[in-house]
């Protein structure tokens, strides 16, 4: 090898070529090709696959929405409807799009709920899990923006009650709004500035997944069982094991998405974004995506404005904090039988908190919201610190292995039992 | 500082010189770029020409007692509403001090003018426009308006008194240049 070039495997001239001066070939074989993935992976491991390739066909979409759009109060509704009615396929691109945010958040708090039962969270992986605490944030101001491009009532509406979030802030609240606005109500300059963050934020979020892949192959995937793989027969290499197996998943997952595409496009929005938007006239109901109704039902589950706002950021701030939260060692819930029965109540009270957020704030739903909002943050500030201190988990089994190869075991091997573990499995 | 980036250290004299030069040079550095990014984000303030947006006028002429109408004053709904006498009563029987946003109607009115009531005709809580300008509309438990975001209720002086909503409607400035004819802005 000549001095300064980088060792490489290929023997195909060219690619060896590439691969000396620059070595992605090799990189790419490391991380996808021979990356030990822990061999009893469920589907719930399909997921950040998933994401991934949501995300780029929400780029590949966007931007070719992007080319028939026009960030103008003027015209912005009117492009969209175009795109709709007279661009070839626009009807596709959009409703790709449209539906694309709805199935990423989908595969997110799937992603999200599955690291929270199987504790991913824990040491060594609390970086890895606080970088996509920071991917789900901006992926929640993405989608916000870019729901507002449309510019119907729904646009508008939800635009203008959040920015005024900002309003709750002490003496500066005011200020900050008009900066945010560029004017003194949500108007052109806010459109405009709204598309451009549109825009690049995807890309940003292109970035912190590479630095949370990054992360995640230096401490390794979890697992369902909360263990780390003690020797090379725990893991599997990712191809072609888990390429064929997410391979899988996502034939299934783009069936689901096409349903939507296909036959409801507008199932899961509102038909008040089909008018245009007034700033005279408030839609008698206004409800946001689904996706963010739990996160609603909070901020109205509090009759004061600025205690309001805080809860809620706080739901979401609060999971940066989750590694240091939870104080039980183990990580799968599989073996915490306390712990279990208020996990699966939180995932109840997720519900339930978006159920209410799509009722309008009065009666039993603003008391089912008051009693939700005090159990989510009862769950993280609470529970988690306590039943991880009094709880006395399941015995763990000593190997990925164990389990289901008896003889495998960590501990000293019985006579006999080195038969190839490969060939039994 | 010094410490970290030269363990073995040594030369005290060079030492200090040194981190006087790191620090003076990031100092430097730091203000440049605070001074840089101050037009970034004053670039994203409302422009000279969304500033510039004039005074309007408006005729109350056409308005009968217990009507109301809505203009729109830089970029915003402004509600005009002519008050009935039941509804000033109303508005001055509540004790002052039992208000979220403590304001007597006397306050929010041009002496002279009690029956007109100028406010600003967006929600205090998150911007929505509270219901009430038309004579189908909820007007709330309090006779003014109703705001059907979150449900906060305003009385007759456009006042917050229940819900969500932290201050009572804004007034805008603005003056009468006749008994039917005032100027906003
Ligand atoms: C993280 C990925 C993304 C998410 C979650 C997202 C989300 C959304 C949402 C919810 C809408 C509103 C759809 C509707 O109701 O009509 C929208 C519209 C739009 N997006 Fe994106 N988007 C993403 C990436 C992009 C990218 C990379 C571009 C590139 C320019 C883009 C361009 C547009 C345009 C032009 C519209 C307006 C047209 C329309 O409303 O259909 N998006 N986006
Ligand atoms: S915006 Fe009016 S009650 Fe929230």
């Amino acid at each position: 090898m000549a001095q300064g070039l980088a060792e490489s495997h290929y023997s195909n001239p060219t690619i060896r070529w590439i691969d000396s001066r620059l070595p992605i070939f090799t990189m790419m074989h490391k991380e996808y090709g021979e990356y030990p993935a822990p061999k009893n992976f469920n589907y719930f491991w399909n997921f950040g696959a998933l994401a991934m390739v949501v995300l780029l066909v929400m780029i590949v979409t966007g931007i070719f929405l992007a080319m028939h759009y026009t960030a103008h109060v003027d015209h912005a509704f009117n492009s969209v409807e175009a795109i709709m009615r007279d661009v070839n396929y626009g009807w596709l691109m959009r409703y790709i799009h449209m539906n694309g945010a709805s199935m990423f958040f989908i595969v997110i708090y799937i992603h999200v709920f599955r690291g929270l039962y199987y504790g991913s969270y824990k040491q060594p992986r609390e970086l890895l899990w606080m970088l996509g605490v920071v991917i789900l944030l901006l992926m929640i101001m993405t989608a916000f923006l870019g729901y507002v491009l449309p510019w119907g009532q729904m646009s508008f509406w939800a635009a203008t009650v959040i920015t005024n979030l900002f309003s709750a802030i002490p003496l500066v609240g005011e200020s900050i709004v008009t900066w945010l606005w560029g004017g003194f109500s949500v108007d052109n300059p806010t459109l405009n500035r709204f598309f451009a963050l549109h825009y690049l934020l995807p890309f940003v979020i292109v970035g912190v997944v590479f630095l949370h892949v990054a992360a995640l192959h230096i401490t390794g995937s979890n697992n369902p069982l909360g263990i780390e793989p003690k020797s090379k027969r725990d893991t599997l290499p990712f191809h072609p094991y888990y390429t064929i197996k997410d391979m899988f998943g996502l034939g299934v997952f783009l069936i689901f998405w096409a349903m939507f595409v296909f036959f409801a496009p507008n199932y899961l929005g509102h038909p008040d974004n089909y008018i245009p938007a007034d700033p005279l006239v408030t839609p008698p109901h206004i409800v946001p995506e689904w996706y963010f109704l739990p996160f609603y039902a909070i901020l109205r589950a509090v009759p004061d404005k600025l205690f309001g706002v805080i809860l809620l950021f706080g739901a979401i701030v609060v999971l940066f904090f989750l590694p240091w939260l939870d104080t039980s060692k183990v990580r799968s819930t599989r073996f915490r039988p306390v712990y279990k029965w208020f996990f699966w109540l939180f995932v109840v009270d997720c519900v339930v908190l978006g159920y209410c957020g799509a009722m309008p704030a009065e009666g039993i739903w603003l008391v089912l919201s008051q009693l939700g909002t005090i159990y989510y943050f009862g769950f993280f500030l609470v529970i988690m610190p306590l039943v991880g201190k009094f709880e006395r988990p399941r015995p763990l089994p000593a190997s990925i292995s164990e389990p289901v190869l008896p003889q495998s075991g960590g501990g000293p091997l019985p006579a006999g039992a080195t038969a190839k573990p490969m060939e039994k499995a | 500082m010094a410490d970290t980036t030269h363990p073995e250290g040594g030369h005290g004299e060079q030492k200090s010189r040194r981190d006087f030069l790191y620090l003076t040079t990031a100092a430097v550095g730091a203000v440049g770029v605070a001074a840089f990014i101050w037009p970034f984000i004053d670039y994203m303030n409302p422009a000279a020409d969304v500033l510039a947006l004039a005074s309007i006028q408006v005729d109350l002429s056409a308005v009968e007692a217990g009507q109301a109408i809505t203009v729109m004053w830089r970029g915003k709904p402004v509600f005009v509403r002519h008050r009935t006498p039941g509804e000033i009563e109303a508005a001055r029987a509540v004790d002052v001090d039992t208000l979220k946003d403590p304001q007597p109607d006397s306050a929010r009115v041009q002496e002279g003018h009690d029956q007109w009531l100028v406010v600003v005709g967006i929600c205090t809580h998150l911007g929505c426009v509270p219901l009430g300008q038309k004579p189908a509309d909820p007007r709330g438990d309090y006779g003014g308006w109703f705001c059907p975001c979150h449900g906060s209720h305003y009385d007759t002086s456009g006042r917050a008194r229940l819900g969500p909503a932290p201050t009572n409607l804004p007034v805008p400035e603005y003056s009468f240049m006749s008994d039917t004819r005032i100027t906003i802005g």
